[in-house]
């Protein structure tokens, strides 16, 4: 807040100060301090309290553009095109524009939700009980289901039912362990993407 | 080829793609092209921002494609305007095919081999003259010809049949000729809509802008897949460009534009039912699978470079299954599950409707919205036991049971279902590592930045944990169908409070090591059968060759003007870095580039060894003039001479004709869509005759000229929001950008049902109704199809209950059918009813089913 006891005269000085067009009929550069202003000196780069930044790829289409993701205290606070990428050069389109408004959003679930059979409602539950939980849901019906051999004799150590769909917007190292463990140690065969589709 | 490569090109023809819109970003080689002189061309049936800015504008009803691309195959053939030099050294347009085989253009739209009851082809006759032909793609290889697997060997014992004067009447081109001797320009525009002169601008420009000099590309998304005959489009692009000499040359090849970030990576890695990681098949119950021996023996073909494929599965069951992966137990090849028959996503969700599927994992995928027949999708999803929901908001999928469709139309209530669901919350980009696989197959890892809200968890940390547990739950079993489980190695490093897995790890087991000193594999040619090696996806070697040596890291792109700009050092391409596939192509049989201006490889002769600005895709230091000494019957790749650059091909050919590893026949053939408003002008057989069609209640089709649904449905999307899933529709500006769904009706159309612009109307198919605004605008033309009108609406399919801006769900409309090669659903060319005005109190709330499904 302005001090009362400057006065009208002195906010005037200041404003003559601050006006840059005496400067520049003076003689001044307009590259240089000639085009300053209070507010020019007021502004920061959007970064500068960034304390962290890393490469990232965004999230959407496969282009593959890459981008800088900033972040303060551990919560990102900006990101952009990555100006070294051959593939985007600096440019995002208007989705990857906006990816910090996806990380940020209001509208992001942070905690596990759970529906009991025939329930009407949704009801918080701690991340290691579903953990559990699934775990033995997927036991349950994988020894319901698991079929060593057809009934002609060929072996063909499977499950029908188990399913898992999903992976186009994983990363590869998520997509091997989805598909080693469900099928290479769980025998399940309905494992599917948007690949497909 | 890689993205940026489209800047070489001379002519872009886009097709089955709305690129500037969908793929905003990849789109600047295309505008960069254009500045350097090259001929932009859009073949699509909508005007949108991608025929504003290409030099072409051609339209064509959706669904005609491939009588479209025939016609350019038949202006090529019969103009003689092919690159004869480079299609008579590389393809197999001089291979004599067996005289048993007859053209579908003999038998009124079928080839000959089809067996009318099964609804499948037998490929014998579809062979080169005396040999048996192993697919180049793995998982086709046996599983498309079941029962009696051939002679592969017959292809060490001398090389193909050529008849070099393309005389021969069982020749490929002289049976090309035949095939496409009926795509006429005038037929073209009689069963596309594109007016003949339009379209031989087309296929003029490409044949010029193609040869020594020149190249051309296509790029195409899943305008050309979502089809009963999508594989087929895709193969006549195939044949346009393996006449055009476009394949494995700068500016040449066809450009996938794939849909999600790592959905390269998906498939490479994959999470779908019928490959193991790179391209491996899942073995299966009904071929000569039953032991490691048995399925190595039919699946690994004597010739080309596949002929390693014994290396890539010994070292994955090793990666697999560690210390309990032994000769003597044919290296835990029991524990892998068998296949019965196609347990895709479209026959699963059909599983879910018939209780065999009772727990389902839901993970970043959104069916609610993407997938086909949204009320089938939620009638399965409440039919399940249980199911788990990973996602980063929430999304239809997951509250069904609360807000589903069958809720709202009274159906059913949250008391009638018995599914047990759990949403669990994931990390996002910057808030996890790992590497990503984008549409030219460039691996690019991304780093973490800073910690995931929450219960916010990557994928990687729910799958290892969920393993963990599910070891620690069989631990004590002795049961025999326990082993895999117990077997499988399962030890990453866990690192930070909330344990998460190191993905470095991972990735490092993906590249390979060798099992005695855990070092890493440098290159997948040092692979072995004899278990010394561990890999869990042969084409990633390389990707992290050594400690410390993470390439997917690496981030140093070319200068501008700099060596052939083929940004070596950004990132990884698989396989083993290499940017443009085939590129021994790129020069002539005897290793000189057809021209100074698209060199890419050559071989040095001094030196020994192929060289140039990219990794050279062939054996490094095979000459040019090396022929196979048949004598010996050669294996592998001595059995491809030094001038056949298709090295994953049996004979190293570009096959223009294929014989075998393809459902729907050896050529493309022009079907129409399985929903059609027109009978085929073409032939008597109306829609592919291998397609998959699961008819039954609530999934019915529409016959051909069906009066109740008169006109052709296509979806798309659009630039601010992204497919299926939650993200967009929670991002506050984007979802801003596109507030409403809509559906695009041309003004002749809507002034015949007295649709208003911003008026609301009704659409509807036998699967559903839906009630959408309509956007009357020109970008969408009626059609003249056959002497008769007809009209096309387009509806984006990006649009769900959730998010900031609700709005219909476009694939409720669509119906459950597949490609008969890839089982991809129909979505861009169907038929449907629409009139104006709003869903009736009947149609919005039927009430419980009189005859429940």
């Amino acid at each position: 807040m302005r001090k009362l006891s400057q006065g009208p005269g002195a906010h005037f000085r200041k404003f003559l100060q601050d006006w840059s067009i005496p400067r520049q009929i003076a003689g001044a550069s307009l590259r240089d301090k000639a085009a300053e202003s209070q507010t020019s000196r007021d502004l920061r780069p959007r970064l500068e309290e960034a304390d962290r930044v890393g490469t990232s790829i965004c999230p959407f289409c496969a282009v593959g553009c890459s981008q800088l993701i900033y972040a303060k205290d551990g919560v990102p606070i900006h990101i952009e095109g990555d100006p070294r990428s051959p593939v985007n050069q600096g440019t995002l389109c208007p989705k990857g524009g906006g990816t910090l408004g996806l990380l940020l959003s209001p509208k992001r679930v942070t905690d596990v939700l759970y529906r009991a059979p025939r329930s009407d409602k949704w009801e918080k539950k701690p991340l290691e009980w579903a953990m559990d939980r699934i775990a033995e849901r997927v036991k349950r019906t994988r020894d319901e289901t698991f079929v060593e051999k057809l009934p002609d004799g060929r072996t063909v150590n499977h499950t029908l039912g188990l399913g898992s769909l999903g992976g186009a917007t994983m990363d590869n190292e998520e997509n091997y362990l989805i598909k080693k463990l469900f099928g290479g140690g769980l025998g399940m065969l309905n494992i599917e993407n948007q690949a497909r589709i | 080829m890689a993205l940026w490569d489209l800047e070489n090109s001379d002519c872009i023809v886009i097709m089955g793609s709305n690129m500037a819109e969908n793929h905003p970003i990849a789109f600047r080689f295309v505008v960069e092209a254009k500045r350097r002189g090259a001929t932009i061309i859009h073949v699509d049936p909508r005007f949108t921002r991608t025929s504003a800015l290409a030099d072409l504008h051609a339209p064509l009803r959706s669904g005609s494609d491939i009588a479209f691309l025939g016609g350019i195959i038949h202006h090529i053939l019969e103009n003689d305007l092919w690159f004869k030099e480079w299609a008579m050294a590389y393809s197999n347009i001089a291979h004599i095919i067996e005289d048993s085989y007859r053209g579908s253009e003999d038998q009124d739209g079928i080839f000959s081999g089809f067996d009318s009851d099964a609804g499948t082809y037998d490929e014998k006759s579809w062979q080169y003259e005396d040999k048996t032909v192993p697919s180049s793609i793995a998982e086709h290889r046996a599983s498309s010809r079941e029962g009696e697997q051939g002679d592969y060997r017959s292809m060490s014992k001398g090389p193909p049949h050529l008849d070099e004067t393309l005389q021969h009447p069982f020749c490929v081109y002289q049976i090309m000729r035949r095939h496409f001797a009926r795509y006429t320009p005038e037929m073209v525009e009689s069963v596309t809509g594109c007016p003949k002169d339009t379209f031989l601008k087309v296929a003029d420009a490409l044949a010029r802008n193609s040869g020594r000099e020149r190249t051309g590309a296509f790029c195409y998304a899943v305008g050309w897949t979502h089809h009963s005959v999508g594989v087929q489009i895709i193969r006549a692009c195939s044949i346009i460009q393996g006449l055009l000499g476009n394949i494995g040359r700068p500016g040449g090849g066809i450009m996938a534009l794939r849909g999600h970030v790592s959905i390269q990576g998906s498939t490479d890695i994959p999470t779908l039912y019928n490959m193991l990681p790179t391209y491996l098949p899942q073995p299966n119950a009904f071929h000569d699978h039953m032991s490691l021996s048995a399925y190595l023996k039919v699946e690994t073909p004597p010739t080309g470079w596949w002929n390693n494929f014994p290396k890539y599965m010994v070292s994955l069951l090793k990666a697999w299954y560690g210390a309990d992966a032994t000769p003597g137990n044919d290296f835990g090849y029991d524990h892998l599950p068998k296949l019965t028959g196609d347990v895709s996503q479209e026959p699963m969700t059909l599983c879910m409707v018939d209780g065999i599927v009772k727990g389902q994992f839901i993970l970043g995928q959104n069916p609610m919205v993407g997938a086909v027949n949204t009320d089938m999708v939620e009638r399965g999803l409440g039919r399940l036991d249980w199911l788990v929901v990973r996602d980063m908001a929430m999304i239809e999928t997951a509250d069904f049971w609360k807000n589903g469709r069958l809720i709202e139309k009274g159906e059913l209530t949250p008391a009638d279902i018995d599914t047990e669901v759990f949403f669990l919350p994931c990390a996002m980009p910057g808030e996890k590592d790992g590497t990503v696989t984008n549409t030219s197959r460039l691996v690019q890892w991304h780093d973490h930045v800073c910690e995931a809200p929450g219960d916010c968890r990557s994928d990687l940390w729910f799958i290892y944990h969920l393993g963990r547990r599910l070891k620690g739950l069989y631990e004590t079993s002795t049961e025999t169908r326990d082993a895999a489980i117990k077997a499988l190695t399962w030890d990453y490093p866990l690192k930070g409070e909330r344990r998460e897995p190191d993905a470095e790890t991972v990735l490092k087991e993906i590249n390979g090591y060798t099992v005695a000193d855990r070092t890493q594999v440098a290159k997948y040619q040092d692979l072995k059968d004899d278990g010394s090696t561990a890999c869990g996806g042969w084409m990633y070697c390389g990707i992290y060759p050594e400690a410390g040596k993470n390439m997917a890291r690496s981030r140093r792109p070319d200068t501008p003007g700099g060596k052939g700009a083929a940004h070596l050092d950004w990132a990884f391409a698989w396989p083993s870095n290499r940017r443009t596939l085939y590129n021994r192509a790129s020069a002539d049989p005897a290793g000189k580039p057809w021209s100074e201006r698209k060199k890419l490889i050559w071989w040095d002769d001094g030196a020994g060894k192929w060289d140039g600005d990219d990794v050279p895709d062939f054996v490094e230091t095979k000459r040019p003039d090396m022929r196979p000494d048949w004598a010996t019957q050669p294996t592998g790749m001595d059995a491809l001479g030094g001038d056949k650059p298709f090295i994953m091909e049996a004979d190293g050919y570009c096959q223009l004709f294929v014989p075998t590893g393809l459902k729907d026949g050896p050529l493309p053939m022009h079907y129409e869509p399985l929903e059609s408003p027109v009978r085929n002008p073409m032939h008597g057989q109306q829609h592919n005759p291998t397609a998959k069609i699961w008819a039954r209640p609530g999934n019915e089709l529409h016959p051909p000229e069906d009066p109740l649904h008169p006109y052709v449905f296509t979806t798309y999307r659009l630039t601010e929001l992204h497919c299926g899933g939650i993200s967009t529709r929670i991002m506050p500006h984007t979802a801003e950008l596109q507030p409403e769904a809509f559906v695009e009706v041309s003004p002749e159309l809507a002034g015949e049902l007295g649709i208003q612009h911003l008026g609301w109307t009704v659409l509807s198919t036998s699967r559903a109704s839906i009630e959408v605004r309509a956007m009357v605008t020109q970008r969408v033309r009626p059609f003249t199809i056959a002497g008769r009108t007809v009209h096309q609406v387009g509806m984006p399919w990006v649009f769900g209950r959730l998010g900031y801006n609700p709005g219909a769900v476009a694939n409720a409309l669509l119906a459950i059918t597949g490609d008969a090669n890839t089982s991809i659903h129909s979505t861009k060319a169907v038929t449907c009813g629409l009139r104006a005005g709003r869903l009736t109190e009947a149609e919005r709330h039927p009430g419980p089913p009189q005859a429940a499904e």
